[in-house]
């Protein structure tokens, strides 16, 4: 409960009372994200610095009021609701420090900053942010941070978590403390950076980050591959990995991705064949130039109908706009998607096509299947309407039954998207009781009184099932 | 009153936040409610019934109506029909003021009225008053808002008559048959503009006719929730437009264009109408989309850095965005500068600069950053909205003497050595 005593404190902590929102429509406002569900928040809270922000959390700890980081609310897995109520701590505002040291290969950046503005400064200086989630346009670096995201350059780059140094954080009890550094090799005492990255905001609040910058490619080169069977797509991938180049991203559509992209908007693409793989090469130009001749005749050796290399950045403009178009395509049939991260290892990808298939025949559903075929990060996507109940529970069963192959599989329950609310019920069939048990433990050692984003990760009960729609 | 909002629409928004880059209200705000994607979260809930319509006023009524987030939406949420049924459920509710009604309903479809407003404008600017205003600071009674306006308005010209009357022939082989829309604010203060693209239009091969019974296009009454004169205005061009056989009908203003371009949404549902309105909505073109289909003579040249600030309903509604540029870089002499951000609205949607001033000049401040960046010799403009929003930003800067704002009409008017009268 936030009384007016707590309002008032609040008003002593942050600078400027025009960060303290408290209006029905600002709660409304911050209810929801890219995900599911809306939670009404008490208050919502937008700081700009690490004082405010243990003043905060020093309160919250203390009055036991739970506290919900937040960027601008992409997250596909329920990262910032607030589902206990509490506090929104809405970081889109705190955008003022993006630092680029060349010398160092670093930046330095504040919580709010947008992801593709860090990779857009350190181009001018030849440098690179590798990491790029589809809304790195849109979602803030914090955001990003917390839920350790991904993008199609994980194939060759990696993810965030990969290009952390340091950082800054305010733990749950309110205190400020610094992990890491600013140096590659950092091997005192326990790695709390990358602890803190991926643990969705349950462990503390990040307030600055220290990320690694590499060199960047000097071009890319663009290809597109056809396939009449999947299966042969599959192969595909791991002929092309083991032939001594590694792409920069290879995305794969499904027929039923296709489809829909041309029944939207005609652009060409073929829609009698069974996958495409769009494969992006970067590097030297003449490099190159040579390895996608390679790729071209390792995908037709291995079954490829045809394999498209892009004349021109025009050209490879146009082969990426068909992935592009993926999403608007498929939501014009109903309005609600469910995006799924589920990864598996890459030798999996044919099975694991085979098992969507059935699943999709099996609870009936619209499931089209597109991603990152080169680190078997597959988005298994459900088109749905969450105004029809029915539907909702066959989905509900469908997104379950995925997981479970994901695991069988000797996949994961996330690639990129993180765990928060819906995946939660699914973990320990992931980690194991015990497994799941050290990392509650971790949470309750940082978090005693449980008021860093409550609610995620961890199954709240015994047995409990993903809910979409409530009756 | 909430059976009005387009309560299923909102569920084509899956929430994704693309919107949200795109948004002047949200960059200068810094709210998710002043985001599109939180407007159609609160239309949906005010339709649920779970926020009532006055609690969500101040944010859908700071909505600039630019609709660039339609334009960055990955699942083409309807927005401009969503936020029009918020103002028809608003209007429902509690009348608009009085006044307001009465200019819209009113004063701008009658031509007599704004000729007179026209003639007392232009009197005043003529006789000196308007310097002598200025200087004795008689002004300053005046809210700030209108005496911004005020002081950057332009000389007011009356409309060529020989230009409005019969047709007029191509100066070349004949291209193409076009009606030329006039628009009601725009003929009255702007009547130079109008003039220019119609000279423009003969020049490359165009014969034009001002069509006499034609009336506004409704645009402003159906930003203010009153669909109803929208209907009865539109019906009204549209008759009055199938009298003859042209092949395009061409405007200057992005505004009202964006409204014409729309007449087939507003009378989706009358029968008698839906199909003439398609026909009608599919000939309407921007005269910088015709222009650039034909070949234009220039004989001048122009130099120096030129930029383009585009009318957001000509980009983002009219999907209206090379044509204006390959017009711009087609102009000998000229260094073409695209403007960073150029896609981000100005501020001045309409009345929304008169009537949310401060909000509007937060706008209007970011929009100048980036003009500095790239410190043009001239911006050039598409509507007159934005046309005066801009000069207003050059002045609050303190570039009067270093940079000029044209309509792009002025500046292809003047390349092709086309003087106004």
């Amino acid at each position: 409960m936030i009384t007016e005593q707590i309002v008032d404190r609040l008003k002593s902590i942050m600078g400027s009372e025009k960060r303290i929102l408290l209006e029905k429509a600002d709660l409304v406002s911050y209810s929801y994200d890219g995900s599911f569900g809306a939670y009404m928040p008490e208050i919502i809270l937008q700081p700009v610095s690490a004082e405010e922000v243990a003043g905060i959390v020093k309160l919250a700890n203390k009055m036991k009021i739970p506290v919900y980081p937040r960027g601008r609310g992409t997250s596909l897995s329920g990262g910032p609701l607030p589902v206990h109520g509490g506090m929104v701590l809405d970081f889109s505002r705190w955008t003022q420090k993006l630092i680029i040291d060349p010398q160092d290969t670093v930046a330095i950046v504040s919580p709010g900053v947008i992801t593709a503005d860090i990779d857009r400064e350190a181009q001018r200086h030849g440098l690179m942010y590798p990491p790029d989630p589809s809304s790195s346009h849109v979602s803030t670096i914090g955001g990003n941070l917390a839920e350790n995201a991904g993008g199609p350059r994980g194939l060759k780059y990696g993810v965030t978590k990969d290009y952390v140094l340091g950082l800054e954080i305010v733990t749950p009890e309110g205190d400020i403390i610094r992990t890491g550094g600013r140096t590659v090799k950092n091997v005192t005492g326990y790695d709390l950076t990358k602890l803190i990255v991926g643990s969705e905001g349950t462990l503390g609040i990040i307030t600055e980050a220290t990320l690694q910058l590499i060199p960047r490619p000097q071009a890319t080169q663009t290809m597109m591959v056809i396939f009449d069977d999947i299966i042969d797509a599959g192969k595909a991938i791991s002929a092309v990995l083991t032939s001594g180049i590694l792409p920069s991203k290879m995305e794969i559509m499904d027929q039923a991705s296709i489809q829909a992209v041309e029944e939207f908007q005609p652009i060409g693409l073929p829609t009698d064949v069974d996958a495409i793989i769009l494969i992006e090469l970067d590097g030297h130009p003449i490099a190159i130039r040579d390895e996608s001749e390679q790729v071209k005749q390792v995908c037709l050796e291995v079954g490829a109908r045809e394999a498209i290399i892009a004349r021109d950045e025009e050209s490879a403009g146009n082969l990426w706009k068909a992935r592009k178009l993926v999403s608007p395509a498929i939501v014009r049939k109903k309005p609600t998607k469910i995006s799924e991260d589920a990864t598996i290892p890459r030798s999996k990808i044919p099975e694991m096509f085979r098992r969507l298939q059935e699943i999709k025949a099996k609870y009936k559903i619209d499931l089209v299947v597109f991603g990152h075929a080169g680190d078997g990060n597959l988005h298994p996507n459900i088109i749905t309407d969450k105004q029809d109940k029915e539907e909702m529970k066959r989905v509900e069963k469908a997104v379950a039954e995925i997981f479970t192959a994901a695991i069988e599989l000797g996949g994961t329950l996330s690639g990129e998207h993180g765990i928060g609310t819906m995946k939660a019920p699914f973990m320990e069939m992931e980690l194991g009781e015990a497994g799941l048990d050290m990392m509650k433990r971790m949470k309750k050692a940082w978090d005693p009184n449980n008021i860093m984003n409550p609610g995620k990760i961890f199954p709240e009960t015994k047995g409990q099932k993903l809910v979409l729609v409530h009756d | 009153m909430t059976s009005q909002l387009a309560y299923k629409e909102t569920f084509d928004c899956v929430q994704c936040g693309y919107c949200l880059p795109a948004c002047p209200t949200y960059a200068t705000m810094g709210k998710e409610r002043h985001s599109p994607r939180g407007r159609i979260n609160l239309v949906q809930m005010a339709a649920e019934g779970k926020i009532t319509i006055d609690e969500i006023t101040e944010s859908m009524e700071l909505c600039l109506g630019c609709r660039a987030c339609e334009t960055a939406c990955p699942t083409n949420v309807q927005y401009g029909k969503i936020l029009e049924s918020f103002k028809q459920a608003k209007a429902a509710e509690a009348k608009a003021p009085f006044m307001e009604n009465m200019a819209l309903q009113k004063a701008l479809p009658n031509k007599k009225l704004l000729a007179a407003m026209r003639a007392s404008l232009r009197a005043y600017q003529k006789t000196g008053m308007d310097s002598f205003a200025r200087k004795s600071k008689a002004l300053s009674i005046l809210p700030e808002q209108l005496r911004a306006f005020e002081e950057v308005a332009p000389a007011v010209e009356m409309p060529n008559k020989q230009l409005r009357t019969g047709i007029l022939l191509p100066e070349r082989e004949r291209k193409a048959r076009v009606a030329f829309f006039t628009g009601c604010i725009m003929d009255v203060f702007f009547a130079k503009i109008n003039d220019l693209s119609i000279k423009l239009l003969q020049q490359a091969g165009c014969e034009v006719t001002v069509i006499k019974e034609q009336t506004c296009c409704g645009a402003l009454q159906n930003h203010s929730g009153d669909t109803g004169t929208s209907r009865k205005l539109a019906k009204e061009n549209i008759a009055a437009f199938e009298k003859g056989n042209f092949d395009y009908v061409v405007n200057a203003i992005g505004g009202c264009g964006a409204m014409l371009v729309e007449y087939d949404h507003l009378l989706a549902d009358d029968p008698e109408w839906a199909e003439r309105a398609r026909v009608f909505a599919q000939k309407n073109k921007d005269v910088s989309v015709i222009l650039n289909k034909l070949e234009i003579d220039f004989s001048r040249e122009i130099s120096g850095a030129v930029t383009y600030q585009p009318s957001c309903h000509l980009l983002n509604v009219q999907k209206v965005a090379d044509d204006p540029v390959q017009l711009l870089e087609s102009i000998p002499g000229i260094t073409y500068v695209p403007l960073p951000k150029g896609d981000m609205c100005c501020g001045s949607a309409g009345i929304y600069n008169i009537v949310h001033y401060e909000e509007s000049m937060e706008i209007l401040d970011s929009k100048m950053e980036q003009v500095q960046k790239i410190s043009p010799d001239i911006i050039v403009t598409s509507n007159p909205g934005c046309h005066l929003q801009m000069c207003l930003g050059i002045k609050r800067e303190g570039l009067e003497d270093k940079v000029r704002v044209v309509h792009i009409i002025e500046i292809l008017a003047e390349a092709c050595g086309i003087d106004h009268k």
